[in-house]
């Protein structure tokens, strides 16, 4: 087994009084698109800060291909790409100018920066958009150029916070096909998200909550690990009034039911699968469709909460 | 039951130069209906909105909010309509019902009737214990939830939610989502911008909106049935690219996508069929059901509009 190219042992760090990592050990190879997933405050982007090396962890080692982040001459900095959540572009400058004056500071020769460039915007699809200005793109277009940017050197680790954050689907899912090319490639991917869903899109994904990791695993394996059944029931038309009717009958299921939540025309109900054949046969005699779905990395993340030991009320 | 659509819009078109933001849009949005409207970044999505909630004047075409003409009345629009987007503004050095008092003031209520909506409005949101907090100190579901209920201070019959879950703890936003369907069972209308289509899901009608036209309109399940046909399949292999590269060639695989350890494929084949044509390439291979999505009628949509 090679040597991880990012490696996080037991890493505990804080802002003040706020704790923000709480034992952290995650580990990603060459290759691997690995997803840190988690809310708003979960501490992913402490977590790619210390693997940057633009802070120091409180305790526990941080290692990025077998040395320390912080070693300035370990040619680490080299290595990585890094792409924070508010990457900063030169807004008035055009996107060939932005690229052009990146690739100076990491000092690429004329002929290396024209193919890479050129690769680069093939690949982004920004060739068209070369003479405009940075500021004038899309959210999704500024994106794909701050992860241009963010890949010129050729980084054999790329470290994304939250790349898709605010950019609309279609962009979104570009940018991830972008991400399985460059992994396909070897490079060890890290990219965190708040979008749940996005989970289902990595190699490998790290659940992360208030700082700990709450499972790891691929998408597959964590979501045949879930407990509980999701059921998707439609009412026949009808107006906004259509799901009162099943009040009562979720009402008499009682602790069986974990979640419902508005769906289209009908509800999505999580219940415990003890009593999905109850559940169904009740609300399939109330006039609903009722059909099982596949459960959402929600479902997963909160019932994962729920069963962990020292499970931290959520206010 | 008031029976005339909350929101009725007809040939709307916004300019700006020779841009043309918005074209040609026209939607009604019955009461009580949490209405998804959907777009690229661009698309024409924050243009309808403006325009919706009066603050700025369509170019051409006329939009009825509650009733009144938006371009006309925009002021008396302003009142009726509640708003609250991702970058919800709370001021952060004043207590959670301090904020009420400060957005129900805004909105014209005083003396006793502000003081019964902001009581109402905290129990609604389940926020009575946290009344006298600062709002800078609290988590981000909480704060949130003091958004929403400023958003509904006044009672608003119509309520703009702009992304409103993205980012928050996904307990917070169960709790959040309860309270928006509560609200919504008791008559107020939804309309819900959104990149995360988890949330579009929610929504009982969707439109979709490229390039300033509204493309696509109906349930979520309407949309996927006409504008992502087929079914879609999980297909687990270690050769994404050369499967790929094979279905490519096959007019009956519609649509493919890597998607994580694997691929998404959207097809016309018979399952069994399906399930053959994958495992001769890859005899390693898993395939397994999956929802169509949402994504799968924006890419179409979009793809075609490329077209």
């Amino acid at each position: 087994m090679p040597e991880p190219a990012v490696r996080m042992q037991d890493v505990h760090h804080r802002h003040g009084t706020v704790v923000s990592l709480r034992g952290l050990s995650l580990a990603v190879r060459p290759g691997e698109l690995y997803g840190l997933v988690g809310p708003d405050a979960a501490g992913k982007t402490s977590a790619l800060r210390l693997m940057a090396g633009v802070m120091a962890p409180a305790s526990g080692t941080v290692r990025i291909l077998g040395n320390d982040p912080l070693d300035a001459g370990s040619g680490v900095r080299e290595a990585l790409g890094y792409m924070p959540q508010r990457f900063s572009l030169y807004g008035d400058l055009s996107v060939g100018e932005n690229l052009r004056f990146f690739a100076d500071l990491f000092c690429l020769d004329r002929v290396t920066y024209r193919a890479r460039r050129d690769r680069l915007l093939a690949l982004t699809r920004l060739a068209p958009f070369l003479d405009r200005r940075a500021d004038a793109l899309s959210g999704g277009m500024y994106k794909k150029l701050a992860l241009s940017v963010a890949l010129l050197h050729e980084p054999k680790v790329l470290l994304l916070d939250e790349p898709t954050n605010g950019v609309d689907p279609v962009s979104r899912a570009e940018l991830w096909d972008l991400l399985y090319e460059f992994a396909a490639r070897d490079m060890a991917i890290l990219v965190t998200t708040s979008y749940m869903d996005e989970a289902a899109r990595c190699g490998r994904v790290g659940l992360l909550h208030q700082g700990a990791m709450l499972a790891e695993d691929t998408p597959t394996a964590l979501v045949a690990g879930f407990q509980d059944t999701v059921l998707r029931i439609e009412t026949d038309g009808g107006g906004p009034d259509a799901t009162d009717a099943l009040d009562p009958v979720l009402s008499d299921l009682g602790d069986a039911v974990v979640a419902v939540t508005p769906l289209g025309m009908g509800l999505r109900v999580v219940v415990r699968t003890a009593a999905r054949d109850r559940a169904t046969d009740r609300l399939t005699a109330a006039g609903c469709q009722v059909r099982q779905a596949p459960p959402g990395f929600e479902d997963l993340f909160l019932s994962r909460v729920a069963a962990a030991p020292h499970a931290m009320e959520v206010p | 039951m008031n029976t005339a659509p909350i929101l009725d819009v007809q040939d709307l078109g916004r300019r700006f130069g020779d841009f043309h933001a918005v074209r040609n849009v026209t939607f009604q949005v019955p009461q009580g209906e949490i209405f998804g409207y959907l777009g690229a970044n661009g698309a024409g999505k924050s243009t309808t909105i403006r325009i919706l909630c009066g603050l700025l004047a369509p170019s051409s075409g006329r939009a009825l909010v509650l009733g009144r003409d938006v371009g006309r009345e925009p002021e008396a629009v302003k009142r009726g309509i509640g708003y609250m987007s991702q970058r919800f503004s709370l001021y952060p050095d004043l207590t959670v019902a301090e904020n009420l008092d400060f957005f129900g003031g805004a909105y014209g209520l005083a003396g006793r009737t502000l003081r019964t909506r902001i009581d109402d409005g905290l129990a609604e949101v389940g926020l009575v214990p946290f009344r006298n907090r600062l709002t800078a100190t609290l988590p981000g579901g909480i704060q949130q939830r003091v958004a929403l209920a400023n958003a509904l201070v006044h009672q608003p019959r119509l309520l703009f939610l702009d992304e409103p879950t993205a980012g928050v703890d996904p307990a917070a936003r169960r709790q959040f989502l309860d309270i928006v369907r509560r609200r919504v069972r008791q008559g107020t209308t939804v309309f819900l911008t959104t990149h995360y289509l988890d949330e579009a899901e929610y929504c009982r009608r969707v439109g979709l909106m490229v390039q300033g036209r509204l493309v696509a309109l109906g349930t979520p399940a309407e949309l996927k049935a006409r504008h992502a046909p087929g079914t879609v399949w999980a297909v687990t292999t270690g050769r994404t690219a050369d499967l790929t590269a094979a279905f490519s060639s096959q007019p009956e695989v519609l649509a493919v996508q890597h998607f994580g350890a694997g691929l998404r494929v959207r097809t016309s084949l018979e399952p069994a069929r399906f399930a053959a044509a994958v495992l001769r390439m890859d005899p390693n291979a898993g395939v397994e059901p999956a929802d169509a999505s949402l994504e799968d009628v924006f890419r179409a949509l979009v793809a075609e509009d490329d077209r």
